[in-house]
């Protein structure tokens, strides 16, 4: 398969959005779906063909001297200025990380497309209202998501990372019709566009300073001249920091909305308004982890700032924890999923930072461990995410509603979706030969070696993460027995929605035994990963404490939970309130900006600026009402004027030309 | 020497235009002062190039095209005349905003 055909898993999306948005409505809403899934599926199978070529063909350049090169397998350029000076293209760029991602994108929006066809339809299986919008808004994120992998530049990944939002944008809002999507929508795209301003400002700040936007020129591959300009830039200080620093920081910043990290994560719970399958493509497995793609793509730049790594490092650090101490107390199960996708997001996001001071040669190759165990994170967790995403989908298709209090018991009426909750709630805990465990390991390695402090800390909250699956799990299916309301009792959901469950727990068991360590490197080179048996030990044994802990707590109802929430009311209430987050920055938006900042500049607005031209306004106005009757239409009045006026003209000037 | 009677005609042709209410009178006002301009242009032509006579021509045309002026004028007023019955000016306020 030639790696130039790259383009055509862009393109199939893409003319599915303008088709099914398009001509689409006028189609029957099965057949419309049905297309969609099969689009999909070719989408995907092409996106398998393109990284199998990528990563284990040899015949296209791929690997020159045993390093995984960066092809650029399509090149428009797009916009030029300056006399060619500044080139923003378009294209295709493949790397190990896109790559990756291709799979990542298209499996899991294949899932989503095929589980959306029964989740999206009534109980007699009939489609609902806006099936066609759906699929078209579906079809539009793929795109953009794809798209934004691929950049070739840092212009161009901004371009597709306004697209993915506004598709998610759609997608939250998709019952348009229900006051709390409204407002999700409204919620999560202002807060990752407020996100997107500062990244536009890196990315000036930063093609300032470098004069490029190609990633590969920013990677130094044009004989490092772009490199070690970047690095001559670092001397430019501002404010007792490099340029470059600031730069990269607020091009995190733009990553950290979009990925919700702290103290701009407070979108995403809100998100989960959307429909769950949306929840599982955009909110959990592709669109979340853009920020850390971001940083990923932009490694090479970011090991060389240190400053900015330390930022991410702790608010990383910081994120991870704080999520999974909310994810703990949450009823709504999705809401509760949320929270555990920021707290892993933040766990790769903390991967990444850590990679730079584990080996003394900043750079050196050996930096990459926490780089590759983040990818690693990013892939498996994608597939047990969207996993547990649909099964939560498929448990409140059979109980319409998301709180947990509704649920319980249902091992008995939805064995497959229990099973493969579960597979999902042991790989994201961590445990043998589960997906999580591989790449988790990995992380913990790497947060080892930067410090013992970082280790110790990630340690804890992949504990934390064994206890709050664990309880969700139980609480959804054991606790006590379900009490069925109406006539129907909740099952198995039919073939649409069990297969891609099935599909994805299988991923989610093998998934781990991928060679990461062989294919996806930020240097390219393969590197040597071993299993770190004392660490890999010590936090299986976390895990397990936390599930022992969970066991213990909700297998069965007991009132053990009640009293210890009573027992640390403060704290058991804060959590349950995300600590008070939302509140904060309600407080903030409405009493400080809206009172004391919009409103005087509204009634600046409204009485100075409105005022001056409506003066203007009526001034003229009256003026012309006053005057009006001088144009009375009597010709001959106009002449007796104009006669007047000559005679005395011709006096002023005969006066004037008498007396000099 | 002839500029006289052309100021005289002039005069009498703006203050005829001005104050007179019907609508041939004013015509005729404002054929007054076409003549006294035709006057002046013959006098000063005379006067300034005596060897040409580019003057004397233009006058001629513009006497002409005054006669087929002045039967549109007329022609103007007579179909006034027939649908407001009246030729003062005054009274003509139909076509007015």
């Amino acid at each position: 398969m030639p790696l130039s055909s790259t383009i055509i898993v862009l393109a199939i999306p893409f003319f599915m959005f303008l088709f099914l948005g398009l001509v689409g409505v006028k189609m029957p809403r099965k057949i419309t779906g049905v297309i969609g899934v099969l689009a999909m599926a070719v989408t995907t199978v092409w996106a398998y063909a393109i990284a199998f070529t990528y990563f284990f063909g040899t015949d296209q350049g791929q690997v020159v001297d045993g390093v995984r090169q960066q092809l650029v397998t399509t090149d428009w350029t797009w916009l030029s200025f300056y006399a060619n000076k500044m080139i923003v293209r378009l294209g295709v760029l493949l790397d190990p990380i896109s790559a990756m991602m291709l799979v990542v994108i298209t499996t899991v929006s294949f899932m989503v497309h095929l589980y959306s066809l029964g989740y999206m339809s009534d109980h007699e299986g009939n489609p609902e209202k806006g099936f066609q919008r759906y699929y078209a808004d579906l079809a539009l994120f793929t795109f953009s998501m794809l798209g934004l992998v691929v950049s070739t530049n840092i212009f161009q990944m901004f371009v597709f990372f306004e697209m993915v939002g506004v598709s998610s944008y759609l997608l939250i809002g998709f019952y348009y019709g229900q006051q709390p999507a409204n407002h999700a929508s409204k919620k999560a795209f202002i807060v990752t566009r407020l996100a997107d301003l500062f990244f536009l400002i890196g990315i000036m700040v930063l093609s300032y300073y470098t004069e490029t936007f190609d990633f590969k020129d920013l990677m130094g591959a044009n004989g490092q001249s772009v490199m070690s300009m970047f690095k001559n830039s670092q001397a430019i200080t501002f404010m007792g920091c490099s340029v470059t620093g600031w730069a990269l920081t607020f091009i995190f910043i733009g990553g950290a909305g979009k990925s919700a990290m702290y103290p701009l994560h407070i979108w995403l719970p809100d998100a989960m308004e959307g429909p769950t399958p949306v929840s599982a493509l955009i909110h959990a497995a592709t669109m979340v982890v853009a920020g850390v793609f971001l940083v990923a793509r932009l490694f090479p730049l970011y090991i060389v700032e240190q400053g900015a790594m330390d930022i991410i490092c702790v608010v990383g650090a910081f994120t991870a924890f704080y999520a999974a101490a909310v994810a703990c107390t949450q009823s709504d199960i999705k809401r509760a999923l949320a929270f555990s996708t920021i707290s892993q997001i933040a766990f790769m996001m903390t991967s990444l930072a850590v990679s730079t001071a584990q080996n003394q040669l900043i750079g050196g190759h050996e930096a990459g461990l926490g780089y590759m165990a983040s990818m690693f994170h990013l892939f498996t967790h994608a597939m047990f995410k969207a996993l547990l995403f649909l099964c939560a989908g498929a448990i409140i298709h059979a109980v319409h509603s998301n709180e947990n209090s509704k649920m319980h018991g249902l091992h008995k009426y939805m064995p497959i979706t229990s099973i493969a909750f579960l597979i999902g709630c042991l790989a994201i805990a961590g445990i043998p030969p589960f997906a999580g465990f591989f790449s988790k390991d990995e992380i913990l390695v790497a947060c080892y070696e930067k410090g013992i402090g970082w280790g110790l800390w990630m340690s804890m909250v992949a504990g934390m993460t064994a206890f709050y699956m664990f309880r969700i799990y139980y609480l959804i299916f054991f606790w006590k027995k379900h009490e069925v309301h109406g006539e129907h009792a909740p099952k198995d959901q039919p073939w649409t929605m069990t297969v891609p469950l099935i599909v994805l727990a299988l991923i989610s068991c093998v998934a781990g035994f991928v060679p990461f360590g062989d294919l996806v490197t930020w240097d390219g080179k393969a590197l040597e990963t071993h299993m770190n048996w004392p660490i890999a030990g010590a936090s299986v044994g976390i895990a397990l404490i936390g599930i022992a802990l969970a066991t213990v707590m909700y297998r069965k109802e007991n009132p053990l939970p009640d009293k210890l929430a009573t027992m640390f009311k403060g704290l058991w209430t804060a959590s349950y309130r995300r600590f008070y987050m939302d509140e904060l920055y309600q407080f903030i938006t409405h009493k400080i900006i809206f009172q004391g900042i919009s409103k005087p500049i509204a009634w600046f607005d409204r009485t100075i600026i409105d005022g001056f031209f409506n003066l203007l306004g009526n001034v003229t106005n009256s003026a012309s009402w006053s005057i009006r009757k001088m144009q009375s239409g009597n010709v001959q009045g106009y002449v007796s004027y104009y006669i007047i006026g000559a005679v005395l003209l011709a006096a002023v000037t005969g006066v004037v030309i008498l007396c000099f | 020497m002839y500029l006289i009677p052309s100021l005289i005609m002039f005069g009498c042709g703006v203050y005829g235009f001005i104050t007179r209410k019907n609508m041939i009178a004013i015509l005729i006002s404002l054929e007054l002062m076409l003549n006294s301009v035709d006057i002046n242009f013959v006098v000063f032509n005379r006067y300034l190039y005596p060897a040409q006579h580019d003057g004397m021509f233009f006058t001629l045309f513009a006497i002409a095209i005054a006669a087929a002026e002045t039967a549109v004028a007329i022609a103007i007023i007579i179909n006034v005349y027939r649908v407001v019955k009246n030729v003062d000016i005054n009274q003509i306020t139909k076509m007015k905003f």
